[in-house]
């Protein structure tokens, strides 16, 4: 055994907050940076091409590109289509998700009646729902919507469920025994209880937003439909050639994932105050 | 009503009227068919108002299945229990329960969990949140009304619900095994703290423990249980007045008394879960520690 391997899970929190943290992310972005810059340029350098990874676009080149992008009204296009998509669908998933996940928790009948049917459902992925929401919603932009939806709506509900029955009986009796009514408990009791897996549940989901949008977009404009978005003017670029154009799409995605999922970090921090330290 | 000599041979302070608790013939047990265990078997006693009574007995004897059921959160299989004169037929507000595990809401800073109670059943007005106020700055919680229980330590956490309980004014305090787990300076302290605060507001209490020096510290009244099915086989008074310190209790005589009357009882229960030979090597262990304490 290597002393490595008896690191506790405490260790990446206090490496996070070493001050050199920055400084040495800074360092591993410029060396991989570099690697990528040499492996593109790897025919003239070397005289050879290192393979699969030689064909890349350098990053200078990307970085080009996407400086030029940032004046293109099409791409900024593609990033608000995208963002309104995840906000809506996530929306309605927290909307929908969070009562139904709660309803589960403090009712057996509920439960009884439809978390089976809720369980069956739940393994198809989201994009397995793509043929069947075009079909089913009126227009392309609601079907994408549904689908981002449904991508979210499964974790939220289930987390929610989950940290519902979680919370600790002998709270609920603590408070049962001070005389306090059934909707102050649930109010004061159950839903703050809930809600550290309800932000858990949203930050997950969050995550698989992004992972939808961009497959949902792909495939509903891959026809000619011409949804727009991040992921079709992925899609887009695939089909004109442009290599650059594609790695400034994804990087973009990751990008807006990393955004998103910030927000909702610090959204969540300041619904549950109690979980921060001090 | 009946408890008027009860409430007489207690007089101390006017809270002494209020908790007069009756347990007669109960019985309790888990299970169905194979799967059955009795717990509570034919289990008689009263507590006195504004007596401290302690119940000690083996552990896994049933005291917190006794607690719960005198709690509301369990109902008894036959018998009954009265608080006042009145049945027990749920939880509420005239019996408050402190339990062995910390019952905060880690979502409430510690005032509004002091205060919860009152809030949830609006009756919280400025006498009360001065009451929170000056109970939390004598139990050294002042600098900590607005943190979070997370906050705190072990013996914080169960000084401030020592605290949320002393606020609802309940009839009867219910307090089961509260300074288990805490370290052995933390559970001292606690036990100070406890028998200064019940002597100041005398309110009715039973304290559940299986440690025969935390009995022994703070008892108006011992009530030795048998092993499960459980029932009270001895009832022990403590006429020695406190404040009580372990130091003390060593030299006085009728102190020394007691504790041998309580560890005998509780040894001819805490024996009774080994068998054949073990049984005679634990009791030849026995006869020699109660050498040491005589
Ligand atoms: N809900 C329950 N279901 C089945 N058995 C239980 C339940 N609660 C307690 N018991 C059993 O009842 C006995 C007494 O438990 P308990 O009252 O917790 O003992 P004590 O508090 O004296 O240690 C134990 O044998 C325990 O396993
Ligand atoms: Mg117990």
């Amino acid at each position: 055994m290597t002393p490595h391997a008896n690191t506790h899970p405490g260790a990446i929190g206090r490496w996070r907050t070493l001050p050199s943290a920055g400084r040495r992310a800074a360092v591993s972005l410029i060396v991989m940076l570099l690697a990528w810059e040499l492996i593109a340029h790897s025919p003239r350098l070397f005289g050879f091409e290192v393979p699969y990874l030689g064909v890349l676009p350098a990053p200078s080149a990307v970085i080009g590109e996407w400086v030029m992008l940032l004046g293109d009204a099409h791409y900024w296009g593609s990033w608000y289509l995208s963002f309104t998509r995840v906000f809506a669908g996530f929306i309605s998933a927290l909307l929908l998700g969070v009562p139904l996940g709660l309803w589960f928790a403090i009712s057996p009948t509920m439960r009884n009646l439809f978390f089976p049917v809720f369980e069956m459902l739940r393994p198809v992925p989201p994009i397995a729902w793509v043929p069947a929401a075009i079909i089913f919603w009126p227009t392309q932009e609601l079907s994408i919507i549904s689908v981002i939806f449904l991508g979210a709506f499964y974790t939220i509900t289930l987390n929610t469920y989950n940290g519902g029955r979680r919370v600790d009986l002998a709270i609920i009796q603590s408070a049962r025994s001070m005389g306090a009514s059934r909707s102050n408990i649930f109010r004061r009791i159950v839903l703050p209880g809930t809600l550290p897996s309800i932000v858990a549940g949203a930050a997950i989901g969050m995550g698989i937003t992004w992972e939808v949008v961009v497959a949902a977009e792909l495939i509903s404009g891959g026809n000619g439909g011409g949804g727009g978005g991040l992921g079709l003017f992925m899609w887009d670029a695939y089909l004109a050639g442009n290599h650059e154009q594609i790695l400034v799409g994804m990087l973009s995605i990751g990008l807006a994932g990393y955004f998103s999922s910030g927000l909702l970090r610090r959204f969540g921090g300041l619904l549950t105050p109690w979980l921060s330290r001090n | 009503m009946t408890n008027h000599v009860e409430t007489q041979d207690a007089s101390v302070a006017g809270e002494a009227t209020r908790g007069f608790t009756e347990i007669l013939a109960l019985y309790h047990g888990f299970g169905r068919g194979a799967q059955r265990i009795e717990v509570i078997e034919n289990c008689e006693f009263k507590l006195k108002p504004g007596k401290l009574t302690v119940m000690i007995g083996p552990s896994g004897c049933g005291k917190s299945t006794l607690a719960k059921l005198l709690a509301g959160y369990l109902h008894p299989d036959e018998g009954s229990l009265l608080i006042d004169g009145r049945h027990i037929a749920g939880p509420g507000k005239d019996r408050l329960m402190v339990f062995q595990e910390s019952a905060l809401f880690p979502w409430m800073v510690n005032e509004e969990n002091a205060l919860y109670g009152l809030l949830a059943s609006g009756q919280v007005g400025a006498g009360a949140r001065q009451r929170v106020t000056a109970l939390m700055d004598r139990v050294g919680l002042g600098r900590f009304r607005h943190k979070y229980p997370g906050a705190l330590s072990g013996g914080m956490q169960r000084r401030l619900e020592m605290v949320r309980a002393l606020v609802n004014e309940p009839a009867l305090f219910i307090l089961d095994e509260p300074f288990r787990g805490l370290d052995a300076m933390t559970r001292t302290l606690m036990q100070e703290h406890f028998a200064q605060m019940f002597e100041e507001g005398r309110r009715t209490a039973l304290f559940i423990t299986t440690d025969i020096d935390e009995a022994l510290l703070l008892a108006d009244e011992i009530l030795v249980m048998s092993s499960r099915p459980m029932k009270v086989t001895r009832r022990i008074t403590v006429d020695v007045p406190r404040p009580r310190t372990v130091a003390g209790m060593i030299k006085d005589e009728r102190m020394k008394h007691i504790k041998v009357a309580v560890t005998k009882a509780l040894y001819s229960e805490a024996i009774k879960a080994f068998d054949g030979s073990s049984r005679a090597v634990a009791a030849a262990g026995f006869e020699k520690f109660l050498d040491t304490t005589q």
